[in-house]
């Protein structure tokens, strides 16, 4: 901070916006809960919860969308950052959600449980009233994101309708809503994918190890990485090898790609991001690579 | 990696084809901020299309109807960042249509860039640009000249628009003002400065946007904290906490520091500041934007809502506010007597219409006293009464404590955006 000029550095004003929206949020909604998936982006966005109410604890539980599909390290990290920090936990599990028949598993080699986390979510959203859901999406993600509202309303059926959104002016946010629908709030929107790296080396905060190069068992697919662990459905003619990998994203382990890299501190992460020409989603995502509206139309019907 | 980048934040606003989504690709691509995999992707839906050069205004469309229709219809934020500054780019479209979109843009914009075609000149939609970043109290305005390699480069035409410009505006009060030839399609004047038109002597846009002076235009003198929430720890193990009452909140003006005497509004009740604690710890000053929690010597009765000032520089606490409207919303309009719900800092009240003064043409800037109501896009003078007293300031002082948004009870719409005026300016 230059005190002369009374100047901010970028992440301290991307966080003052950030943890403003959270107070504001928690301020005003009866039932906010926060979205953790153990994923970079959920990480920071607990990290400035933890910030916005200090030294009283986080007003509102966390819950993670679980799609059976996850590395073991990430599901560590989430149960020692829960009992951490004293937060009550709620699961939204993907696997009950096909046991008891919401929703059917794909079939063939590339099924993904990613699409159907929606149902799951929503159920949970329903069953324990949250009327708001902090979300980690960034807008620089994706471009149906670029769009999205801070407070971005959902209708009693969990969608979202692009084309009617309410209009988001100064710091002042909208948070009325009828009984059954819903919020989802999205304090770190303005953030990119670097910002968030500068942050988490900034705050020294600790990360699931499988953000850092380590050797793993990988085969290739559509052009991807993946890990040959059983999710990934590894086919005969896929050959498995062993590669000096790293993730950029954390997610279902059926549609994750690993990237090739020995970057194994934060300064080394950084350093191949910003020499890295190839988006986040672009390089680890298959199923936004299905189709250019596939967030789109996945967010429409209430995902994340 | 600098850990001392500022953020410029700006709105962008330009008729159809003026070029304002090449320019923004340009921005974006000679910024080395658009990926490979997403400039594969814009190659291959120009080839899709036939195009026979590579699109670079596809970088910028988000949704599938956009993408459909080939026209921009809702804001869009981008970024991208230089070793100076972060960038946070509002694209609105320019379309009276739209007017909305682009007042939201607008709001939180420290610079705005009209784009005017040199074939073109100032078109009635420059004026209406111009006039709603006055509106919106944008402090920097940039009017990029755009096709020049259409005009031959021409000094004078660029000249002429100026001149134009620069007569019109005289009416608008623009504290900084900025006109820049480019050529958004080739890259003149965009990134670096362009050698077919050695006769203009400033910065490249780029250059301009990156040195642009914005720590001024916060409003460092009036001292204004709305109390967001109120933090209350109770933790039976620690006694140390078991007194703590923060009042948590983001800076709208001033400087705050401990020791400093303040007043809560609406008590009048005066206190001392005791500790103020930012996101890392105590700090000795606070400022906008910071989001802080305030510690005060005395126990007063704080909530939600409430203001904190300097006694010898309060807000305005009034019920009847006189403010220029945005309406916003398509499916009714603002009539007298109408009722709503009005946000205001961090304080929601009921609001009833009392009178429609005037409605603007923003094309012409005629007053019409005799409408009676504002509809979608529409933009007028109204007073409003509200249900308990607001601490507000003019417009034009303080954005954040002179802007208010306008809610619809039945529906939960956000319906207007509005700018509180001092009836004396
Ligand atoms: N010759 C020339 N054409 C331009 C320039 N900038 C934009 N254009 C063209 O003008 C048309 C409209 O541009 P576009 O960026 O889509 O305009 P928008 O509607 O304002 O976003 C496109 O065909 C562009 O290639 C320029 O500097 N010179």
């Amino acid at each position: 901070m230059q005190r002369a000029d009374y100047l901010m550095s970028q992440l301290d004003v991307l966080e003052a916006e950030s943890i403003h929206i959270i107070r504001e949020v928690a301020a005003e909604f009866e039932r906010p809960v926060l979205l953790f998936s153990g994923g970079k982006d959920s990480i920071v966005m607990l990290r400035l919860a933890e910030k916005a109410f200090a030294p009283a604890p986080i007003p509102f539980p966390v819950m993670h969308v679980d799609t059976g599909h996850n590395f073991d390290e990430v599901i560590e990290y989430r149960d020692r950052k829960v009992a951490e920090l004293g937060l009550r936990l709620v699961v939204a599990s993907v696997q009950e959600a096909i046991d008891t028949g919401l929703v059917v598993e794909q079939k063939g080699r590339r099924a993904s449980r990613n699409s159907l986390q929606t149902v799951p979510l929503l159920n949970a959203i329903e069953k324990h009233e949250f009327t708001a859901a902090f979300g980690g999406a960034r807008r620089d993600e994706e471009k149906a994101r670029a769009k999205e509202r801070v407070v971005s309303f959902r209708d009693e059926f969990g969608q979202w309708d692009p084309k009617n959104q309410r209009p988001e002016l100064w710091n002042l946010y909208n948070t009325k809503i009828h009984r059954g629908e819903h919020v989802r709030v999205f304090p770190i929107s303005n953030w990119t994918e670097l910002d968030i790296w500068d942050y988490i080396r900034r705050e020294e905060i600790e990360l699931p190890g499988i953000y850092f190069s380590h050797t793993r068992q990988v085969f290739e697919r559509d052009g991807m990485l993946l890990a040959d662990l059983p999710p990934a459905n590894r086919g005969e003619d896929e050959p498995v090898f062993d590669a000096v990998v790293r993730y950029r994203t954390v997610g279902d382990i059926s549609c994750t790609g690993a990237v090739k890299s020995t970057a194994s501190t934060l300064d080394d992460i950084i350093e191949e991001i910003q020499a890295t020409r190839i988006t986040e989603r672009g390089a680890t995502r298959a199923d936004d690579r299905a189709s250019e509206a596939a967030m789109e139309d996945r967010k429409k019907e209430g995902y994340f | 990696m600098s850990p001392r980048m500022d953020i410029l934040r700006f709105a962008t606003a330009g008729s159809v084809d003026d070029g304002k989504s090449t320019l923004i690709g340009r921005l974006l691509y000679d910024s080395k901020s658009i990926f490979e995999d997403q400039l594969e992707a814009v190659e291959r839906t120009s080839a899709d299309r036939g195009e026979e050069y590579t699109n670079l205004a596809l970088l910028t469309d988000g949704l599938r109807a956009e993408r459909e229709q080939g026209i921009t219809i809702d804001v869009a934020y981008r970024y991208f960042a230089t070793p100076r500054r972060k960038f946070i780019i509002a694209d609105t479209p320019g379309h009276i249509q739209y007017t909305r979109n682009m007042v939201t843009g607008a709001s939180t914009a420290d610079l705005a860039i009209i784009l005017v075609d040199a074939r073109k000149g100032i078109q009635e939609q420059s004026r209406r640009h111009a006039f709603l970043t006055t509106l919106l109290q944008v402090p920097h305005l940039v009017v990029a000249v755009n096709k020049m390699d259409l005009v031959d480069y021409s000094s004078e035409v660029f000249e002429r628009i100026k001149d134009e410009f620069t007569s019109f505006a005289s009416k608008l009060a623009i504290n900084d003002l900025t006109f820049i030839p480019v050529a958004a399609l080739h890259g003149d004047n965009v990134v670096e400065r362009s050698v077919n038109m050695p006769w203009y002597e400033g910065s490249s846009l780029l250059h301009h946007l990156e040195h642009v002076h914005i720590a001024s235009d916060r409003n460092l003198i009036d001292v204004r904290f709305p109390v967001q929430y109120v933090i209350r720890p109770y933790k039976s193990t620690d006694a140390a906490l078991h007194d703590y009452r923060g009042y948590a909140g983001q800076v709208a003006g001033g400087i705050l520091k401990p020791g400093d005497e303040v007043m809560h509004l609406p008590s009048g009740l005066t206190t001392t500041i005791t500790h103020i604690d930012g996101p890392n710890g105590p700090v000795e000053e606070a400022y906008p934007p910071m989001s802080v929690t305030l510690r005060f010597a005395d126990e007063i009765d704080i909530s939600r809502g409430d203001m904190i000032c300097r006694p010898a520089n309060q807000p305005q606490a009034t019920q009847d506010l006189d403010a220029m409207i945005c309406w916003m919303d398509e499916t009714r309009s603002l009539s007298p007597r109408a009722k709503l719900t009005l946000k205001h800092t961090t304080r929601t009240v009921r609001a009833m219409v009392k009178d429609v003064q005037y409605r603007l043409d923003i094309n012409t800037l005629h007053r019409d006293e005799a409408a009676s109501g504002l509809s979608l896009n529409e933009i007028g003078r109204v007073t409003l009464r509200v249900t308990q007293p607001l601490f507000v300031d003019d417009y034009g002082r303080n954005r954040l404590t002179g802007g208010f948004i306008l809610i619809d009870e039945a529906s939960n719409a956000t319906v207007a955006a509005g700018m509180i005026s001092n009836p004396l300016r």
